[in-house]
């Protein structure tokens, strides 16, 4: 199993890794991106892409429509190899593996990085075996009534579900039901968590709670959130990832830098326009 | 036309718009309601009058053998000189045809829906799920020669020799359960595909192989649909005929050895009906009286998957 658990460590929220330039420091990178390009069919969908994740940051993409920022999302743990005629040609590191090969069992891949989708997707199955579900494939060997509720408690979901852990997933509010499927992934034990615009069908309040959810899990965490709304990016993200499409309808990766950075004094005109809101 | 083509002074003192329409049209209309509906209405009041005469025979029928006897009665001898009509022996006929069809069709139509919808690719889907339907389209009587003359004398007696009688009931019951692998297959598929593909996705994010997915995930979920799939081939099992008939023979059993031939109530039914009983005899009525109870036990099952059906829509709200 990982051999890096250690390092999971919180390195605190110090500014001492982001560098001057509003770029974060390259010697802690959990995943690199290079040169990512994406095919479905025959349709060209997202052109060379490079990218570095930090670990135990949060990232943020965000991008108008169709840019392809989920779909770069979803090669970071080869859910793209579901999609069969989607091919994914370029270079994806993780933890200094590179994972974009057909050696790489994209099983192995998916329990270190986990996903949490658009919409909630919990299982129906009783709260406590969507929790335990993921463990137990994984071959968790544990207290699972302690793991369960430790995993509730990370999602902050404990308190409101410990009476009915019995009933279904299914009969919680939607919001309720995505802060089960992040305690689901986070039950896996994974490094990293992706989250594809997790907060997109909740009210303003459970969006909230999620956002504040993701702000405590960082300590331990790596987050990647795709995400369409740019106040939510410049709250929760430490890193903004800004795609859009190039004169081909190519998605493409603009610029990428501390969310302070992109979000006040841009490099790229098209993130500019972006953030003012005049574009996307 | 524009705007710009109606002089100014016109679009005030405009006409009021006709909207009434056609007055033939209005009739037609209704003429063509009513005769769909007495179309409708042609099968409601068929199935009606199927269930009265079932009724009414099967009451004078009772009229000569008290209810109790034939529900609970261990001995049909209904064509002999002396005959006693305890429906036990019909019933156990049918229910072991049943249930040794349903051993071959459940866990055969079950991988072959998973594999239809969780492993098959779209293409090799197009072929194979339309050629397994096929199967449904071979008439039951060529299934029942099939089991006479093949899978006994060529299947299981080899297998097993000096087992299997000529007539038995386990060839029915394997011919049968081909008969059905299509329609629990099929249904079952159905409700596979029926899964949300972000349940798919959910167990794929968290590490799961294809087989824990397609096992683990989208089976139990797919339940409900798979037992009314398992309901409704049981139904078809319980109401078939001519396989029963040709290959189960018509010595209604005393125990339950599917080696044996074991008449079924659908089997008696025809063997009277093949035979030279007299119209109004108690005899005759038989036939309505094990008829109305095969009519309720189908029902009921009927009634059963569509109730478990309709559990199966809720969950997904």
């Amino acid at each position: 199993m990982s051999t890096d658990t250690q390092e999971r460590t919180s390195p605190g929220r110090s500014n001492s890794v982001i560098k001057d330039g509003g770029e974060f420091d390259t010697s802690d990178t959990i995943i690199q991106l290079r040169d990512l390009n994406i095919h479905y069919g025959s349709f060209h969908a997202v052109a060379d892409v490079s990218l570095d994740v930090p670990r135990n940051r949060i990232t943020a993409f965000i991008g108008p429509s169709g840019c392809g920022k989920s779909t770069v999302l979803r090669c970071i743990n080869r859910m793209n190899d579901l999609v069969p005629s989607a091919r994914v040609d370029g270079s994806i590191v993780y933890s200094g593996v590179e994972i974009n090969t057909p050696k790489v069992d994209p099983v192995e891949v998916r329990r270190r990085i986990g996903m949490v989708f658009q919409k909630p997707n919990p299982f129906p199955k009783s709260i406590y075996e969507n929790v335990a579900w993921g463990a137990k494939i994984n071959g968790y060997r544990g207290d699972m009534d302690e793991h369960v509720e430790r995993c509730l408690r990370q999602a902050a979901l404990w308190d409101e579900v410990k009476d009915k852990l019995k009933e279904s997933g299914m009969a919680l509010s939607g919001g309720q039901q995505q802060r089960l499927c992040i305690a689901r992934a986070l039950a896996t034990e994974p490094d990293v968590i992706l989250l594809d615009e997790p907060a997109s069908a909740l009210d303003p309040i459970s969006t909230l709670k999620i956002e504040e959810l993701l702000r405590e899990l960082e300590a331990n965490y790596t987050i990647v959130i795709v995400t369409h709304n740019m106040q939510q990016a410049a709250r929760v993200s430490d890193q903004t990832v800004f795609y859009s499409l190039n004169e081909r309808r190519q998605g493409v990766l603009v610029e990428s830098g501390t969310t302070a950075k992109i979000f006040t004094n841009p490099d790229d005109q098209r993130t500019e326009d972006y953030i003012t809101g005049r574009f996307g | 036309m524009t705007v710009r083509d109606i002089p100014a002074s016109e679009s005030g003192g405009r006409p009021p718009l006709d909207l009434s329409g056609s007055r033939n049209r209005s009739v037609s209309e209704t003429a063509i309601g009513v005769i769909l509906f007495l179309f409708a209405a042609f099968s409601v009041v068929t199935t009606i009058g199927i269930v009265v005469i079932l009724l009414y025979e099967a009451a004078l029928f009772f009229q000569d053998i008290a209810l109790p006897k034939f529900l609970f009665g261990n001995t049909w001898t209904a064509l002999f000189q002396d005959p006693e009509f305890g429906v036990l022996p019909l019933v156990r006929g049918t229910l072991m045809t049943t249930l040794i069809a349903l051993f071959v069709a459940v866990p055969l139509g079950l991988m072959s829906a998973i594999y239809l919808s969780e492993y098959a690719s779209p293409r090799m889907r197009s072929y194979l799920k339309p050629s397994l339907e096929l199967l449904a389209g071979v008439p039951t009587i060529v299934y029942g020669y099939f089991a006479l003359t093949f899978i006994t004398p060529q299947l299981l007696q080899p297998l097993f020799p000096g087992v299997f009688q000529p007539l038995n009931a386990a060839s029915a019951g394997i011919a049968m359960g081909i008969m059905i692998l299509p329609m629990m297959a099929s249904l079952s598929e159905d409700a596979l595909r029926g899964v949300p593909n972000s349940l798919r996705e959910a167990a794929y994010g968290l590490g799961a192989t294809k087989l824990e997915t397609s096992v683990r995930v989208v089976l139990p979920a797919a339940v409900s649909g798979i037992i009314a799939a398992f309901i409704l081939s049981m139904s078809r099992a319980v109401g078939e005929t001519m396989i029963v008939a040709l290959a189960s023979g018509a010595r209604p059993a005393n125990g339950w050895s599917p080696v044996e031939g074991m008449q079924t109530m659908t089997g008696y039914i025809m063997q009277v009906f093949t035979g030279d009983v007299v119209y109004g005899s108690v005899q005759f009525r038989s036939l309505y009286a094990v008829g109305l109870l095969l009519f309720l036990m189908t029902l009921a099952m009927n009634i059963l998957s569509q109730w478990v059906a309709r559990r199966f829509r809720k969950d997904y709200q």
